[in-house]
């Protein structure tokens, strides 16, 4: 599968499927509660199941800085 | 995962909560929430005048999109920091976003109005930036709100950078910062009352609203948040959180419920008595404000280095652009 990463800088990556979206995050090693991830225009819950056709975003929730 | 409410598939998780919702209930929940946090604190009364901080990040154009969807007015306010490419594209973001939504936006240029921009300041003082910057933007919301008759200014703070100041006020104990910390400082005469009625929301969880309400926000980041304390704090909690769902609003929750008031109690809750500054007229507990204070002296070094010409001086007058809603 293709993942697209926004975290914020773009970058894509090919990952072999299938994966649940909280197993992919693993893999990426990247903190689920920092992120959102989107396939097309849905949202994706921890245990929603993706194949090798699936592409997604995973796009960085956190930010930092003074507000 | 189905959704709580309908049964749908669930596109959002609150593990919190133990609740996941589709598209359509999380938003209607997102809404919910944000009205139940601006009821239980009281933070908007009937003819209260808002101003709402908006950078053209997610937390600040979700809380003006919720805010209106709640009724209420709210003009923005949006503050230019002269950060190069990235600060031109916040303000497109913001300007975009209000034109769409039929907004009322005030926009303040900081080099503008005071003769340099952010990282120019900090050229001139010598001090991080996010010092000077987080200064002046205190300052200028409170001065626009004052000068413009605006009683209340909201900021899309969220839990997570509530619970990363938390966290950031402990580690080093800082009294003060921790008495004063909440979702509402009271109005006093000169100082606008100050709401967060986000607080209560995980970052993600205002990410996820912004995508499912087709919010566009800009997503860089500033170049002087790469290394911020305040990002490590987050990833921190952030792991916490994840083995320990909850965390991050029990840890907040539980310090302003139970140990914030002992806290007040024992500061003996003077409230220092406040004065307008000699320079600006703003309310100050000195003389002349921290934010005179940090200018003129920004202006002497920039002076010696020649970055501002010898006759210059500092002019504490914010130059408004007042953007109405039928500008595109
Ligand atoms: S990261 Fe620092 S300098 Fe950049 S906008 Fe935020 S407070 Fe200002
Ligand atoms: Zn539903
Ligand atoms: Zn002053």
């Amino acid at each position: 599968m293709k993942v697209v990463l926004r975290t914020p800088q773009k970058e894509t990556r090919q990952l072999e499927g299938p994966l649940t979206v909280a197993e992919m995050l693993k893999e990426l090693g990247i903190d689920p509660e920092g992120v959102i991830v989107a396939r097309g225009s849905d949202l994706l819950t921890p245990d929603a199941r993706l194949d090798d056709a699936d592409e997604v975003e995973v796009i960085q929730a956190i930010s930092g800085g003074a507000k | 995962m189905k959704c709580s409410v309908c049964g749908a598939p669930a596109q959002v998780e609150v593990r919190r909560r133990n609740r996941a919702f589709c598209a359509e209930h999380y938003r209607e929940w997102f809404v919910r929430e944000t009205r139940r946090n601006i009821k239980r604190h009281r933070m908007i009364r009937p003819q209260d005048r808002l101003l709402a901080a908006v950078s053209g990040g997610k937390d600040s154009l979700v809380l003006w999109s919720v805010l209106s969807q709640l009724g209420y007015e709210a003009v923005g306010l949006h503050i230019q920091l002269g950060i190069g490419d990235y600060s031109r594209r916040a303000l497109e973001t913001t300007r975009v976003f209000a034109a769409a939504h039929g907004l009322e936006l005030i926009v303040v240029d900081v080099r503008e109005s005071f003769g340099l921009t952010i990282p120019e300041l900090a050229r001139a003082t010598g001090r991080a930036a996010c010092s000077g910057c987080g200064l002046s933007k205190r300052y200028l919301m409170n001065r626009v709100a004052e000068d413009e008759g605006f009683n209340v200014v909201a900021t899309g703070h969220n839990l997570d950078d509530e619970a990363a100041t938390l966290l950031g006020n402990v580690s080093h104990w800082q009294l003060d910062a921790l008495v004063r910390q909440g979702p509402m400082l009271a109005e006093r005469p000169g100082l606008a009352r100050r709401i967060k009625p986000l607080y209560t929301f995980t970052e993600r969880e205002v990410a996820a609203y912004a995508f499912l309400a087709g919010i566009s926000y800009q997503h860089e980041e500033c170049l002087h948040a790469e290394g911020a304390k305040s990002l490590l704090y987050k990833e921190l909690l952030n792991r916490l959180e994840t083995r320990m769902p909850g965390t991050k609003q029990v840890f907040l929750d539980q310090y302003l419920k139970k140990v914030q008031p002992a806290l007040r109690d024992h500061s003996g809750e003077a409230e220092v008595e406040l004065r307008r500054c000699e320079r600006c007229g703003s309310v100050t507990t000195g003389a002349v404000c921290a934010h005179c204070k940090l200018w003129d002296r920004a202006y002497a070094r920039a002076k010696k280095r020649h970055l501002l010409p010898p006759e210059a001086g500092f002019d504490p007058q914010p130059k408004l652009h007042f953007l109405t809603r039928a500008e595109p």
